[in-house]
């Protein structure tokens, strides 16, 4: 039974007790509210951030390479199709499993599959590994047939470098290849713009010229959800390729260089006189620079790398060489400037039996039966040995090196463009005591007359001296790159006004010279040594009379030179052998220096056989025609510069 | 003495019942339903299919039912308090026995049309059982060891057998349903505070007992960071959604969380989450201020009732939809471990829709039949 009066009362307690509940109720909704607002309103940036975050990633596309053209745009590096097969991780449920798949569809061999597992190791999980770069046709439509066994595996159409002149200019130009942790440190662009897959220039101007030929990497941002995979685009920021680069090269004469130095080692340099371009540099042996392109295999790269010819040296600028007579017209010049010696001084060339003798050393001239009385031109013309004694003699070393050094030899032709470009040596006194911290002995002074000895210079060093000596004696600044800055014209006219120009007694002295600044004292002492250079191929008795052109429109001036591999003793000279009779590695560099036309010279080059034997036999036929082919591509070669002077 | 049905019935017309029917209860009923069903649409990502097509056909289904149930008369809830809570009691042995397991824990059975969930029935049987035997209880035995070990003992059974199922989160809202009642009926402070200094010592005792994944969800509560990709994820993830929301929301399908399935459990437990995100601190708000009204709705009919019985079952209810609320809510953003407990009406899940309609006819049973003198 319950009683009327305890409803009542338990109504009473009822809503007493309802009412702390609901007190509570609207105690707890406050903090959920607060909590709220805390979270929506107070907190919004930050979890806006952390929801982007969740649900925004970026991918880098890779940007294409400039394309690098000649003098004339044909393209020397260019960028080609190619089929490649990607993996895309957050698609692949069994690595392993899938690797095995591609290897039964798509040749793999064993070490490129120990490498996309060390790559794989390396990868994030959203990330895309390359399995192949270069796929054959048939493998790639093979791919595709399988494609729906493979999960995650996409084929791919991407493009990537090709020299199509593969071996002619791989020493100009160089090659690309995976970009290594090295490059990335070493290089900001390259880190900018690093995506797995992305070939950077490893030498040649592929490296120097990096910077602007890599381009800007794209960036897709895809919304992806929980488990990685992307579900929308949101945006594409296209990729952008990077600049193409014309070059000063003559994709026709480095090609004839190229032909010309076949089977031999050695090198062909072929400069602007006035502009410095480098129109031709070639170095023989070469190797495909395409074969690098997606990682050398071990085979090739051994065959390359121990060839005894050494195809991996860029002899134009990596090869030192002692520039024999070729440092001739320099000692001449160095020794009319200093007016140690006049143009009737003569000195008797007696041969063999009578070598020239200091101190008890003797020094012979390298025609046996002597030269007779030599004056300079002659000397030069004939290459005289003796003479050249005398003269550096008189001379002395720090003179003749303050000379050699103002007309290129002894610093790089090229600053750092090319990492491996060598600076050569021009030795002094102060040289010697500084580097090998002896001193110096005269008998080397002697020497040095006849470029051997501690000189060193590479064949694109040559080159550069002799087009400032065939310009009339003006420093240029020597380009591999086209640069619009560097106008034929302004340069003749900057060089008139300096030939007017009075100068000071302190142009003897070593220093440093600016571009176009001349770099002679008296005007006539030049022409004289370039007029012996004249002698020496195109009068009878000069050493390259052989390889003269009898045409006035190719006619050129040069100088032979015989680079010594090793000392000369006196039973080699009494046994005078053949060329082909002396060890390989024994016989001399056969060096010619040139310019042309001889009446308007315009064009220098340098000409290297290693271990071809003389100048005049080896090296200065392979000028004749590369002279003529020069001279014939002449007026080409000017409209093309006026056509981009036009459109600059 | 209980008068009989037959004596009473006379008393209402069926104009007379319609008069009565809280209309707007039932259209905030139908506005939150409405609601839950957009928002399980937008876990589909703007699909019509599987999850939509359950949550409506049941939110349809199950509205009716709370219809229909309305028009019981009060005093046969009143009557069948005791066997419904027998009932429950059965079918959690029944879920023991020949229970469907799913992700480690059995807590349905299979009744081929749908699994049931009997946790989520025993949620309302509890205070229809508790209504009842506190409505026969006279004040002054309240108080006594003997009317308190009885309710007690009743309360601890099931949630015994709902925490070995194992479902902390369920067990902790019958229990609070329970209480929620045992409190309303004036058992004296001084029990509840001695019970709560109690469970506080037995503490280390209780954890001690959970199971692993229990503990790490709990001390993941306090650290979420601990361990951001296992068992602080899920309350990571929720606050990112609710925050990124900010105020009005990303919109109506465009919550990335859930779309982009950063966001788990997002049909059932973390449904408000999805809401929020979406809707932001106005949507949230309202939502909020809905289930307010729907109390304070219930809330008014109980004091619109003559029996104890009907006053007690009211506001218990009310209580109790309360606590699950505030539990749900306070879990998906961060003030409360994350223990399984769903929102009423919007989570996805039939078992706990049956258990609310249920519930919500009963509330409109005694507003309807509010005049009914039970037991007097």
């Amino acid at each position: 039974m319950i009683k009327k009066t305890d409803n009542l009362n338990k109504n009473k307690i009822i809503s007493r007790r309802l009412f702390v509940l609901v007190a509570a109720k609207i105690g707890l909704l406050g903090i959920i509210t607060s909590r709220l607002y805390n979270l929506q309103i107070s907190e919004k940036q930050k979890y806006e951030v952390l929801s982007d975050k969740n649900r925004i990633r970026e991918w880098k596309t890779p940007p294409q390479r400039g394309i690098i053209t000649d003098y004339f745009n044909n393209v020397i590096a260019d960028n080609q199709r190619v089929y490649q097969v990607h993996l895309s991780l957050e698609e692949v449920s069994n690595f392993n499993n899938s690797i095995f798949k591609l290897k039964n569809i798509i040749s793999l061999k064993e070490d490129e599959i120990k490498k996309i597992f060390d790559k794989k190791e390396k990868s994030k999980a959203w990330d895309t590994l390359i399995i192949s770069e270069n796929l054959s046709w048939n493998e790639f439509s093979k791919l595709n047939l399988y494609l729906h066994e493979l999960d995650g595996a996409k084929p791919v159409l991407s493009t990537s470098r090709y020299y199509p002149y593969s071996n002619d200019l791989v020493h100009v130009v160089g090659y690309v290849g995976d970009a290594t942790t090295q490059d990335i440190q070493n290089k900001k662009k390259i880190e900018e713009n690093f995506v797995p897959g992305l070939k950077v220039g490893k030498i040649g101007i592929e490296n120097s010229k990096d910077t602007d030929l890599i381009g800007n990497h794209g960036t897709k941002i895809y919304e992806v959800n929980a488990s990685g995979k992307k579900i929308r685009e949101i945006s594409y920021n296209k990729e952008t390729q990077g600049e193409n680069l014309r070059t000063t090269i003559d994709l026709e004469i480095q090609q004839l260089a190229q032909e010309l130095l076949k089977n031999q080692a050695g090198s062909i340099c072929v400069m602007d006189i006035y502009t410095g371009e480098v129109i031709a540099m070639a170095s023989s042996p070469t190797y495909d620079p395409n074969k690098f392109t997606h990682g050398i295999s071990t085979k090739d790269w051994n065959e390359i790398k121990n060839n005894r010819l050494r195809p991996l040296l860029n002899k134009s600028l990596a090869g030192l060489y002692s520039p024999g007579s070729t440092i001739k017209p320099l000692v001449a010049l160095a020794a009319l400037e200093y007016g140690i010696i006049d143009t009737k001084f003569k000195v008797n060339c007696k041969g063999h039996d009578h070598p020239y003798e200091l101190y008890g050393e003797r020094y012979h001239c390298w025609k046996k039966n002597g030269h007779g009385w030599m004056s300079m031109r002659n000397a030069i013309k004939q290459s005289c040995d003796i003479y050249f004694y005398e003269v550096a003699r008189l001379l002395g070393v720090d003179k003749l090196s303050f000379i050699a050094k103002r007309y290129g030899l002894g610093s790089k032709v090229l600053d750092d463009f090319f990492s491996e470009e060598k600076k050569g040596i021009v030795p002094s006194t102060k040289w010697k005591k500084q580097v090998l911290e002896e001193s110096w002995y005269l008998g080397e002074t002697i020497i040095t007359g006849i470029g051997q000895g501690y000189i060193q210079a590479t064949p694109l060093q040559l080159c550069l001296m002799t087009a400032q000596l065939a310009n009339g004696g003006f420093k240029i600044k020597p380009n591999l790159i086209y640069d619009k800055e560097i106008d034929l014209d302004i340069i003749k006219s900057k060089i008139e006004s300096e030939k007017n120009k009075s100068v000071s007694q302190n142009i003897l002295k070593d220093q440093e010279f600016k571009y176009y600044e001349r770099l002679y004292r008296n005007s006539n002492n030049l022409k004289l040594v370039l007029d012996a250079m004249y002698g020496s191929t195109n009068e009878q008795f000069g050493t390259s009379f052989r390889s003269r052109h009898k045409e006035d429109k190719y006619m050129f001036a040069g100088k032979t030179g015989t680079s010594q591999v090793k000392r000369i003793t006196d039973q080699d000279r009494e046994l005078d052998l053949d060329l082909e009779e002396i060890e390989y590695k024994s016989r001399d560099h056969a060096l010619f220096i040139a310019f042309a036309p001889y009446d308007k010279p315009r064009y220098s080059l340098s000409v290297l056989i290693e271990h071809g034997g003389s100048g005049s036999k080896a090296a200065a036929p392979l000028a004749n025609k590369l002279i003529k082919k020069i001279l014939d591509r002449h007026e080409l070669r000017e409209k093309i510069r006026k056509d981009l002077k036009n459109i600059a | 003495m209980i008068l009989s049905t037959s004596l009473n019935s006379t008393n209402y017309s069926f104009i007379d019942k319609l008069k009565a029917v809280d209309y707007f209860l039932i259209i905030i009923v139908a506005i939150i339903g409405s609601m839950s069903v957009f928002s399980i649409y937008s876990t589909e990502s703007g699909n019509f299919s599987f999850y939509t097509k359950n949550h409506l056909t049941r939110f349809l289904v199950f509205f009716s039912m709370f219809l229909v149930l309305s028009f019981v008369r009060i005093s046969f809830w009143y009557r069948q308090a005791y066997f419904f809570y027998i009932l429950g009691i059965l079918l959690l042995l029944l879920v023991v026995f020949f229970g469907i397991s799913s992700s480690g824990s059995k807590r349905w059975i299979n009744l081929f049309i749908m699994n049931l969930q009997p946790s989520e029935l025993m949620k309302i049987a509890v205070i229809v059982c508790f209504a009842r035997y506190y409505h026969r209880t006279q004040s002054s035995d309240i108080q006594s060891y003997k009317y308190l070990l009885q309710p007690i003992i009743l309360l601890l059974i099931p949630c015994y057998l709902v925490i070995t199922q194992p479902d902390l989160g369920t067990a902790i809202l019958i229990a609070g349903s329970g209480l929620a009642i045992i409190w309303l009926a004036g058992l004296n402070l001084k029990y509840f505070i001695y019970s709560g200094l109690i469970l506080l010592v037995s503490l280390p005792f209780v954890i001690s007992i959970l199971k692993p994944y229990q503990k790490s969800r709990i001390l993941t509560f306090f650290n979420p960071d601990r361990d951001p990709l296992g068992a602080g994820y899920q309350i990571i993830q929720s606050k990112i959604a609710i925050g990124s929301g900010g105020l009005l929301g990303k919109g109506f399908l465009q919550g990335t969380q859930s779309y982009l399935e950063f966001l788990p459990e997002k049909h059932t437990d973390f449904i408000f989450t999805l809401f929020s995100e979406e809707f932001g601190f106005v949507g949230s708000m309202v939502l909020i201020l809905l289930y307010a009204l729907l109390i304070f709705r219930i809330i008014r009919i109980g004091f619109s009732c003559r029996s104890f019985f009907a006053k007690l079952y009211c506001f218990g209810f009310a209580s109790a939809l309360f606590f699950y609320i505030f539990v749900n809510i306070a879990m998906v953003v961060g003030l409360l471990p994350i223990v399984g407990a769903p929102l009423p009406i919007m989570s996805y899940g039939g078992s706990s829709m049956l258990s609310i309609m249920f519930g919500l006819g009963i509330v409109m049973s005694c507003k309807i039949y509010s005049r009914d003198p039970i037991g007097n």
